[in-house]
């Protein structure tokens, strides 16, 4: 049947029938094309951000929570550059995303007309792929094939900048493309998975390095049970909590900057390092040339590019981390290695990770300790970026791939509240908890009024230390104790902030009993905010140096 | 350039990178914004249209350097590029230029 419609119908169409049922935004006059279409669509719903970084972070919650791709929608000019940053981040922790960008109509393009960026070229470096739109026939083509690149391979930002007219613009439509889904992935070569196994049969003091690959191809399962199978210590970066339960025997948590002292004392030991779907990213490994210096390396990543990039392999396999490891899993060898596990355990005892105050709820881990107590699995966490992030990253308990949002990559402060309200909305059965400072609040503080307005589950943890921690401990450790513009001279009562945007709030500051009052914050529906004063002096131990071997920690 | 600058130039080892794309308003910033960000000069730049014009074919010069490899995988990622060969420096797609570009 044929049908006559605009490009912003198309565009909504080919939403529907990519099966998107939830889409975030902000209009503006060179999108409001989409919008007028969107509000007559009865099978998606549009969820308003306060600000379109904000949306941007809202559809990430929802990317990461559920590993589809979602989508965000902003207007030209300074509505797409207020997405940049959003997108920026989705880069760098491969996160699927469609960006649907308004532009000038094209007869303006170049004229520095009212609201005019170039948004594909300031997209260009931060995104998979992108694309300016030029005809409303090229819609039928560009939009499936956006959502296939986001998901396919290594996933990633897609950026579509459609200009006005060709959203206005109507034609006939008689046949419709297929929606845009993921392409399978290069299966790994048979050579190279006998040679791996083989590796890891040989090998004496083996470690499994998981990266943020094996929460993306939902390969966790597979990599616990090789683990399992081999008797593999395992490492996880920042982006793979999760992926292996922490409380696991052969769990030995974060390596890196602030990784464990065991963990980072284990990989100075291993001879063979089994990274999966993870990239040597620096704050992983510190000093590189330091980095488990007597290890052979299999690199296993769907990215041909990550392969030697910062280490050599000696084995480099690409494929999709769950095909892999499906097919390495029947060809290695079972193994005790009860040598090298007892070794571990030993690093375990004598190097723990420091966590001081584990069970005063008034203390940072005490808090976060306390906040586990009162959920379950089902939870997702959130962060910002900051102290109260890798605090949160050494002590909740995560052990469930997905149950873990935070900005990795880009460490952007800002991605918290707008991320947890995402992750709400497209998984409203969970508590969401949302880890933040009280800097990193202000950034999308916004994002509260939308809280407020959906009514997400949303449980945001100020934990307020009246300093932008991670910058005055930098200048505490590094900069001689020159504390400069990293302590605010001004608070705001966030407390009376947050009931001013909409939603509950409690101070366990003034809570007689802490514990009670947290308990109840978590389990009452809907949003609130939960204030914790944090002494200033903390520090994020331990702290491997910018630039030093991870061997050399502070604060071990 | 002076004398002994271009000599030394010359001196370095290149690379001449043959890179089939599609052909389309943005595949060229595409391209060399993967050298630009990384602050790794590109010498030569030649770029035509091929066949039906849907494709174009891109020459790049290069200076060998460590990070040529990782360059060709970065560029090979592009959704726009369709294949890139590498040649050596010697390869007559510049060489035959040079008469236009005589100081
Ligand atoms: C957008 C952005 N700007 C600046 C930084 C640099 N930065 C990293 S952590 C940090 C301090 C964060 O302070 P806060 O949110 O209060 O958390 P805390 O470290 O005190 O827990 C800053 C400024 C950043 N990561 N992101």
């Amino acid at each position: 049947m044929t049908e006559t419609l605009s490009g912003a119908q198309i565009t909504v169409r080919l939403l529907e029938r990519q099966g998107i049922r939830l889409v975030t935004g902000y209009p503006g006059g060179a999108i409001l094309p989409i919008y007028d279409a969107l509000s007559q669509s009865t099978a998606i719903r549009h969820v308003l951000a306060r600000h379109e970084q904000g949306a941007g972070f809202i559809a990430q919650g929802m990317a990461r929570a559920t590993g589809e791709v979602a989508v965000c929608m902003a207007s030209s000019g300074p509505g797409a550059t207020n997405l940049l940053t959003a997108i920026a981040d989705a880069k760098l922790d491969s996160i699927p995303l469609v960006a649907i960008t308004g532009q000038v109509p094209k007869s303006m393009i170049g004229t520095d007309a009212f609201q005019e960026v170039d948004t594909y070229g300031l997209s260009i470096p931060i995104t998979k792929h992108n694309f300016l739109v030029s005809s409303t026939e090229e819609l039928l083509e560009v939009i499936p094939r956006a959502f296939e690149i986001a998901a396919s391979g290594r996933p990633g930002p897609v950026l579509i900048d459609i200009p006005k007219d060709v959203q206005s613009r109507a034609i006939d439509v008689d046949t419709w493309p297929a929606p845009g889904h993921a392409l399978p992935a290069p299966a790994a070569a048979a050579g190279q998975i006998a040679q791996a196994a083989a590796m890891i049969a040989d090998a004496q003091r083996p470690i499994l390095y998981l990266g943020g690959g094996v929460i993306h191809s939902g390969a966790s399962r597979l990599a616990v049970d090789l683990a399992e199978k081999a008797h593999l210590p395992t490492v996880s970066t920042l982006m793979a909590l999760g992926a292996l339960p922490v409380d696991h025997p052969l769990s030995i948590g974060m390596l890196g900057m602030h990784g464990a002292p065991y963990t980072n004392l284990a990989l100075d030991e291993c001879d063979l390092l089994i990274a999966v779907g993870a990239r040597f990213d620096d704050r992983a490994t510190g000093k590189v040339a330091a980095f488990c210096p007597q290890a052979k390396i299999i690199h296993i990543d769907i990215d041909p590019a990550e392969l030697d990039k910062i280490k050599t392999a000696h084995v480099g396999i690409v494929a999709d981390v769950g095909d892999a490891l499906a097919q390495l899993l029947p060809r290695v060898p079972e193994n005790a290695r009860e040598t090298w596990v007892d070794r571990i355990q030993a690093l375990k005892t004598a190097h723990p990770q420091p966590l001081p105050g584990l069970d005063n709820p008034r203390s940072h881990f005490g808090l976060i300790a306390a906040i586990a107590a009162c959920l379950d699995d089902e939870a997702a966490i959130a962060t910002d970026v900051g102290q109260h992030q890798m605090w949160a990253a050494q002590a909740y308990p995560l052990r469930r791939p997905r149950q873990w949002l935070t900005s990795g990559g880009l460490g952007t402060m800002g991605f918290g509240v707008p991320a947890a309200i995402g992750a709400a909305l497209a998984e409203p059965q969970r508590t969401v908890v949302c880890f933040t400072g009280d800097g990193s609040i202000l950034m999308n503080i916004q994002e509260l009024v939308t809280a407020a307005e959906q009514q997400v589950n949303i449980k945001i943890v100020l934990m307020n230390n009246a300093v932008l921690g991670l910058v005055h401990q930098q200048q505490t450790l590094f900069y001689g104790q020159r504390l400069f513009a990293s302590e605010f001279q001004a608070m705001p009562d966030f407390v009376g902030v947050a009931r001013a945007l909409g939603i509950g709030a409690v101070d366990l500051d003034q809570a007689s009993d802490p514990l009670a009052a947290l308990k109840d914050a978590l389990t009452r529906p809907g949003p609130c905010l939960i204030h914790a004063g944090i002494k200033a002096e903390e520090k994020v131990y331990p702290m491997v140096p910018p630039g030093a071997a991870n061997r050399d920690m502070i604060g071990a | 350039m002076n004398a002994i600058h271009r000599e030394e130039q010359q001196a370095l080892a290149r690379a001449v990178l043959e890179i089939d794309v599609a052909n389309h308003p943005g595949v060229m910033s595409h391209v060399v914004g993967l050298f630009s960000r990384r602050a790794y000069n590109v010498e030569g730049i030649l770029c035509l249209p091929v066949g039906d014009g849907r494709q174009s074919r891109i020459w790049l010069l290069v200076n060998e350097d460590t990070r040529l490899a990782q360059m060709i995988r970065q560029v090979e990622k592009l959704e726009d590029v369709i294949a890139v060969r590498r040649h050596h420096a010697e390869h007559a797609v510049f060489t035959e230029l040079e008469d236009f570009f005589r100081p």
